[in-house]
């Protein structure tokens, strides 16, 4: 089955980013295509390559990151949340005329279409959040 | 199976104090490009959304609600509010903004595209739904 994931809520505040990457890691092993993940409202957080979490916790922007090394996932960040929530990867930071950027490795910035394409094109659209 | 699928967009909280409302409304106006079957379903607090004569001044966020009544400029014509969710709130069918849509098979008729429905028929609705995207 095709399955299309959308993480909804920010990372540590909330479990959402972590059950989804145990959801994405589980239908992959049980030989489920995950083409996509899209990440809205303060789940755009979940990309920032800043974080430095305590060294005996989780590291999830990391294990994103590796997913989509690993098993080719394609990893979207919303524009307009990220924008907001000032998540900028190298272009929109040029573009904005800000001095850094923080999109981590394996995720990528583009719009809301990227949604709705994935809710057209996956048998299941599977949410994390509230 | 045909290209399209049914979308509905289901909001459950209030417009303001939380980020949800709006974002769910910016995912609608850029969904209703892919020519899909869109509904936008309102329960709990989300029914708050629709009120008439909402005000943000005093909370300095901006009041995005006239967006409603221009989404059947959007080809977005299906709006279901669930009656029990009104009625726990002390609202009723009067309190919400007018939303009419212009049908194109019957002469570009006003016709209203806010339906109040029942709490079974909310389940219908969703049960119908190929994609469920929760606000």
């Amino acid at each position: 089955m095709k399955i299309g994931v959308l993480v909804s809520e920010g990372p540590y505040t909330h479990q959402a980013a972590d059950s989804a990457y145990k959801f994405v890691t589980a239908a992959l092993a049980a030989g489920h295509e995950v083409p996509r993940v899209f990440f809205y409202h303060d789940g755009v957080n979940v990309a920032t390559r800043l974080s430095v979490p305590p060294q005996d916790e989780r590291h999830i922007q990391r294990n994103w990151t590796a997913l989509a090394k690993d098993h080719g996932v394609d990893l979207v960040v919303c524009i307009a949340a990220a924008q907001r929530r000032g998540m900028l990867d190298e272009n929109e930071a040029t573009r904005q005329g800000k001095d850094a950027n923080n999109l981590a490795e394996g995720f990528r910035i583009s719009g809301l279409g990227q949604l709705i394409e994935m809710g057209i094109q996956t048998d299941r659209l599977v949410t994390f959040g509230d | 199976m045909s290209d399209v699928k049914k979308f509905l967009y289901l909001n459950r909280r209030a417009p303001y104090g939380t980020i949800y409302a709006l974002e769910s409304l910016e995912v609608v106006l850029i969904g209703a490009a892919f020519e899909q079957d869109v509904s936008l379903a309102f329960v709990d607090d989300g029914v708050f959304q629709l009120t008439n004569g909402q005000n943000t001044d005093g909370i300095g966020v901006k009041n995005f609600s006239p967006t409603f009544r221009a989404l059947g400029d959007y080809d977005v014509q299906k709006l279901f509010v669930e009656r029990e969710s009104l009625e726990e709130r002390g609202l009723s069918e009067d309190d919400l903004m007018e939303i009419v849509y212009e049908d194109e098979d019957d002469d570009w008729a006003e016709k209203p595209a806010i339906h109040v429905i029942s709490r079974a028929e909310m389940a219908d609705v969703m049960a119908d739904a190929d994609v469920v995207l929760s606000f």
